[in-house]
């Protein structure tokens, strides 16, 4: 199989170790969240297992082989990664945008061919911003540009996509319709699904496999039912809970407590 | 937008694919257009420049003369004098737009330029060095310009690299090295002799009177295959454009992309202001005009060489033929309508989208 795996991996910023000797596999055709306090190392992870950060030791693997032995080119077309916050070109408009997702399909003097059309057709209409296709990226709401980026990593046509908070500035009926967005990817294609989120309601919601890390260690991971409990909620991020039952969806919902306002 | 249908993604509409197709055809289009637009203002610049001047030839003797035929004289004038001056501009405009352009659209800064970078000071202080101390003319002369870029574009790089190239501290250590650089050209002027400091003067203005025969066919050849190596390096430009980690994300080798784009960038102006000096603003307008007429968020390359060498022309045409009420060199007439520009650019580069 085609497991995206993290074998005592360290990362970190100019001698500061942000993870240490962290082990990880992405379940195949599932959707993976990571959740933690800020500042955990999550993202840092993330961006080791799409090769934009250095590792200071360990090796992550696809699917047996090293991926920094793997030319950039030929990874770009397993793995998708879509970073936080990613900032379009003036003027660009939605097509093109979601055109250069086929980069690493084109050879040096590569032009676009009709398949790379019809590929970033599918990307349009799947992410459901066909109608948008010539109209400036700029000009979008946040949640329609969003949608925008992820068919541009769609268009990369990767069994893998990662995603770095990819809810981050939207607002509570965006970011659902968003991590829909994905669940039908995953169920539609099998593509394997790992993002980090900050909400974590949400994350236990829609993941598969839910890792929750603290300080650059994994806490916890699992079936979030299994997972998410008061105290590993209580352990990463140093909070008080309590959790319940998901009333729509069954999935463990995480009420904190605070100081004030209890019963 | 409301919430998605559940997707069907195999689904793909026929009219969706001619739209895409459609929309990649009329880019083209558009780009083809300004290209086209730009090299129409080259012929129309390029004929007024042969027709104009002191010989006064009339059109027909002109025109033959281009051809070798009819008087002597005329085609003296017209080979050996005005169209050496039409070719050197449009090699140098042509050069100085892609550099900017390059130089832009690698830094990811509507300013970065080879004038504010301070790449064309480290060129006129070479020449100025060259003549004020060493005595240089010609060839010799060109050679130190041509090292000046060099010197300060690699002092740059050297102070800027941190683990990798950082555009704006990149931008920053230029700025910083042109105000370094001016401060000793003014220094060297203001010890040098009333008629060295003439002499120097058009290296710190910039002019294309002077570019012909070998020099001319020099910097022509070099100008073509950079612009060449460039057409190599544009593909990565469009995923860079998107941020470093989206570039790499797609497969892009981010540092060595940038490393090379810079070198050539770096080259063209080099080679450009050795034979013609810091020709003001070409570099950061035309990449900045190309760009607004294409407006389809990509580099604009060629768009850019093309609005460089119409620039030039067209300026050096106004600048030789005194519409300023003297007979001035191109730098100033390219400053003069460059400055405003910046200006105008400053005030309206607000609005970034996410």
């Amino acid at each position: 199989m085609t497991n995206l795996r993290a074998e005592g991996v360290s990362l970190g910023y100019d001698g500061l170790r942000v993870i240490e000797n962290l082990d990880l596999t992405l379940p195949d055709g599932k959707i993976t969240a990571v959740v933690g306090p800020n500042a955990c190392g999550k993202s840092t992870l993330l961006r080791g297992l799409a090769r934009l950060h250095p590792l200071d030791g360990g090796r992550i693997t696809l699917g047996g082989a090293d991926i920094t032995q793997m030319p950039r080119k030929e990874l770009a077309r397993k793995i998708g990664m879509l970073p936080q916050s990613s900032i379009a070109p003036d003027g660009v408009r939605v097509a093109e945008l979601v055109s250069r997702g086929r980069y690493p399909h084109q050879g040096w003097f590569g032009r676009h061919s009709s398949d790379d059309d019809a590929v970033v057709t599918t990307a349009l209409e799947s992410t459901g911003v066909a109608e948008l296709a010539d109209r400036p990226v700029a000009e979008l709401s946040g949640g329609q540009r969003q949608r925008v980026w992820i068919a541009m990593v769609l268009a990369q046509q990767t069994d893998i996509v990662l995603l770095d908070e990819p809810t981050t500035f939207l607002d509570v009926r965006h970011q659902l319709d968003l991590l829909d967005l994905l669940t039908e990817l995953n169920r539609n294609q099998g593509t394997t699904v790992a993002m980090v989120l900050h909400e974590l309601n949400l994350a236990a919601r829609y993941a598969d496999h839910l890792v929750v890390m603290s300080a650059g260690r994994i806490v916890a991971e699992g079936l979030p039912s299994d997972v998410l409990t008061r105290e590993v909620v209580d352990e990463a991020f140093g909070l008080r809970a309590q959790v319940v039952p998901d009333p729509v969806a069954g999935s463990p919902l995480v009420v904190p407590v605070g100081r004030y306002h209890s019963k | 937008m409301s919430a998605p249908a559940p997707a069907t993604p195999t689904r793909v509409t026929d009219t969706t694919v001619t739209t895409v197709a459609d929309l990649r055809t009329l880019r083209r289009r558009r780009q083809a257009l300004v290209v086209s637009g730009m090299v129409l203002v080259v012929l129309v610049a390029g004929t007024a420049a042969l027709l104009m001047g002191a010989a006064g030839l009339t059109p027909g003797q002109a025109i033959s003369g281009v051809f070798g035929l009819g008087d002597k004289g005329d085609v003296f004038v017209v080979q050996k004098l005005r169209l050496p001056r039409i070719e050197a501009a449009v090699v140098v405009g042509v050069a100085f737009g892609l550099a900017g352009a390059l130089f832009q659209s690698t830094l990811r800064n509507p300013l970065a330029s080879p004038d504010i970078l301070g790449i064309s000071t480290g060129a006129s202080l070479g020449a100025v060095i060259g003549v004020l101390v060493l005595g240089l003319s010609g060839m010799a002369l060109s050679g130190l310009a041509f090292a000046g870029a060099g010197v300060v574009a690699l002092a740059i790089w050297l102070l800027a690299w941190r683990k990798g190239l950082h555009s704006i501290r990149f931008v920053l250590v230029g700025v910083g090295f042109a105000y370094l650089g001016s401060s000793l050209i003014a220094w060297a002027m203001a010890r040098s002799q009333e008629h060295e400091a003439a002499a120097v003067l058009i290296w710190t203005v910039g002019s294309v009177s002077d570019v012909r025969g070998e020099q001319l066919t020099l910097v022509a050849a070099g100008t073509l295959v950079l612009c060449a190596a460039a057409a190599v390096v544009s593909r990565t430009q469009g995923p860079l454009a998107l941020g470093d980690d989206n570039a790499r994300a797609l497969g892009v080798h981010v540092d060595a992309a940038r490393v090379g784009a810079l070198l050539l960038a770096v080259a063209l102006v080099a080679l450009a202001t050795s034979a013609a000096g810091p020709i003001a603003f070409v570099a950061l307008v035309a990449p900045a005009i190309a760009r607004r007429l294409v407006n389809d968020g990509g580099a604009a390359l060629v768009a850019s060489a093309a609005t460089g060498a119409a620039l030039t022309l067209a300026a050096d045409v106004i600048a030789q033929h005194g519409l300023l009420g003297v007979a001035a060199p191109v730098g100033i007439v390219t400053g003069l309508v460059g400055a405003p520009y910046l200006l105008w650019l400053l005030a309206t580069t607000e609005k970034r989208s996410r």
